[in-house]
């Protein structure tokens, strides 16, 4: 019976991800890009995956979604969203066998695979002393926080760079394109009814996230999403880079988890080490710090760059 | 007795989602495609709740069940207000 | 056993739609498109070798999320160059595939 609900679910994903792929223009390709991001987090809760469902439903088919449907909209306004005309591709044939055999060279991969034992032996006599319930939070922040850190200074980076192609006599101007909205509108409401909401399912997902599935990266995801309906909303206008205050919410996460990194060092467990006695309180501030700032950073990187257009 | 209720609710909501669809697929105009997707697929929403409800271990589950349709109303409702508007707007001429 | 083959099976297609989209799209926001289909087969993938031997395995989980993360914050900043490359140059395509369609 569970058989027959994997394939339907996969030969759906197959479909909508063919959807993507062929013709029909880019909207359509985005709306079923988000469509295809909400069945994989389905496949992954089939995969015994709790925690990457919640983040491929809030990352992968939410901001990435918000990401390209803002995206789609300033190339409309520069009428650059239409698909050339008559895109043939001259080696269509070649192509599609090149990437059947890529597929074909992944699945020989899989079958050829030795079985690996599982759980890892040393991962299961390291778990009871992590500090958190959790396996994949004990794996992120703990066991292999160094990902984790190096994750975070990722995302700073690639706002940097978002920032970088803003036009130099926009610098000033607040982030993104200003927001008209009926006031006392439809939307106008959404923008106040959701956020308290947001915020408590945001923070109850951080907070949880050490003894059942959830975490930093879903919970200041349900954040920056909060942040990002009300910008929509009109009532939170963007801010600018120069506020120091939004730029200390970016450092937050990185800046505390480093510190964490050197305690440990100077505790003597070595770097990023977090000893036993301490490692569940360690493990919590540093989550509350990286889900601030991975609120902060997510919601920026949609937002997008100072834009002209915000006339005071 | 759970599992027939069950049972019965979730087949309840998932004619409502193949009606909702079909009047998708076949309605002629945003407006009226608009009313058969909101009316019809969170109904279908509220049954399914509904159905995996009497699965629930206890009512806490029950409650954010519930709390999940009353967030998809809400969220339906402001969206597929707004693209009405703007549907509106595109059809009389802006 | 045979639940984790099908969902490998499923990633790996992915990986070649999402190159084959890679390749044929000439717009270049369905470049990025494709980019995170490629992207999340792969996760897909090693999310189905991570559950192959019954137990969840959480170090493959953990490293997809980090990939998750990541897949956001690339697309992000090639949704800006996109979106600067189209300001600039009034066309949503690379220059060099103008006027072979």
């Amino acid at each position: 019976m569970t058989l027959v609900l994997d394939l339907t679910l996969c030969a759906l994903i197959l479909a909508v991800a063919l959807a993507t792929v062929l013709g029909g223009g880019v909207f359509r390709a985005i709306v079923f890009f988000i469509v295809y991001g909400l069945l994989l987090s389905v496949a992954w809760v089939r995969l015994d995956a709790v925690d990457v469902a919640l983040a491929e439903a809030a990352i992968g088919a939410g901001l990435t979604g918000v990401l390209f449907l803002s995206a789609f909209g300033k190339l409309a306004r520069i009428g650059a969203e239409a698909e050339p005309p008559a895109a043939r591709i001259r080696g269509f044939l070649p192509a599609a066998l090149a990437c059947a055999g890529l597929t074909g060279a992944l699945a020989w991969a899989w079958f050829a695979l030795p079985v690996p034992e599982r759980p890892a032996p040393d991962l299961a006599t390291a778990l009871p002393r992590a500090g958190v319930e959790n396996p994949v939070t004990a794996v992120l922040l703990n066991f292999r926080a160094w990902d984790t850190l190096l994750e975070s200074i990722v995302l700073l980076a690639a706002l940097i760079g978002v920032w970088m192609l803003a036009r130099d006599e926009d610098w000033h101007d607040r982030f993104g394109l200003p927001q008209h909205v009926r006031p006392g509108g439809v939307m106008a409401n959404f923008g106040r009814l959701l956020p308290p909401v947001g915020v408590l399912v945001g923070v109850y997902l951080v907070y949880v996230g050490a003894d059942r599935p959830g975490g930093a990266f879903q919970g200041g995801t349900v954040l920056a999403a909060v942040g990002l309906v009300a910008a929509l909303a009109g009532l939170l206008r963007p801010p600018r880079v120069t506020q120091i205050v939004w730029r200390m919410g970016l450092v937050a996460g990185p800046l505390v988890f480093l510190v964490a990194g050197i305690v440990g060092a100077i505790l003597g467990a070595g770097f990023l080490t977090l000893p036993e006695p301490i490692a569940g309180s360690a493990i919590f501030v540093i989550e509350i710090a990286l889900a601030i700032s991975i609120a902060v950073t997510l919601a920026f990187l949609v937002i997008g760059p100072p834009e002209q257009g915000h006339r005071e | 007795m759970n599992d027939l209720a069950t049972y019965a609710f979730t087949s309840i909501g998932l004619f409502f989602f193949v009606a909702g669809s079909v009047g998708f697929l076949r309605f002629p105009d945003v407006f009226s495609r608009l009313h058969a997707l909101t009316k019809a697929d969170n109904l279908g929403l509220g049954f399914i709740a509904l159905g995996i409800a009497f699965q629930a271990e206890s009512w806490r589950l029950v409650a954010l069940l519930f709390l999940i349709w009353g967030l998809m109303l809400l969220a339906a409702g402001t969206m597929s207000q707004l693209i009405a508007r703007d549907a509106l707007r595109e059809r009389d001429g802006r | 056993m045979t639940g984790s083959t099908l969902y490998a099976l499923t990633g790996a297609a992915l990986v070649g739609i999402g190159f084959f989209g890679l390749i044929s799209a000439q717009h270049l926001m369905r470049r990025v498109v494709a980019f995170n289909l490629i992207g999340s087969g792969l996760f897909v993938f090693l999310g189905a070798a991570g559950a192959r031997s019954g137990a969840s395995d959480p170090i493959p989980q953990a490293l997809i999320i980090t990939g998750i993360v990541v897949a956001l914050s690339a697309s992000a900043l090639a949704i800006g160059l996109v979106v600067a490359h189209a300001r600039a140059s009034r066309r949503p395509t690379l220059p060099e595939e103008d006027g072979e369609a």
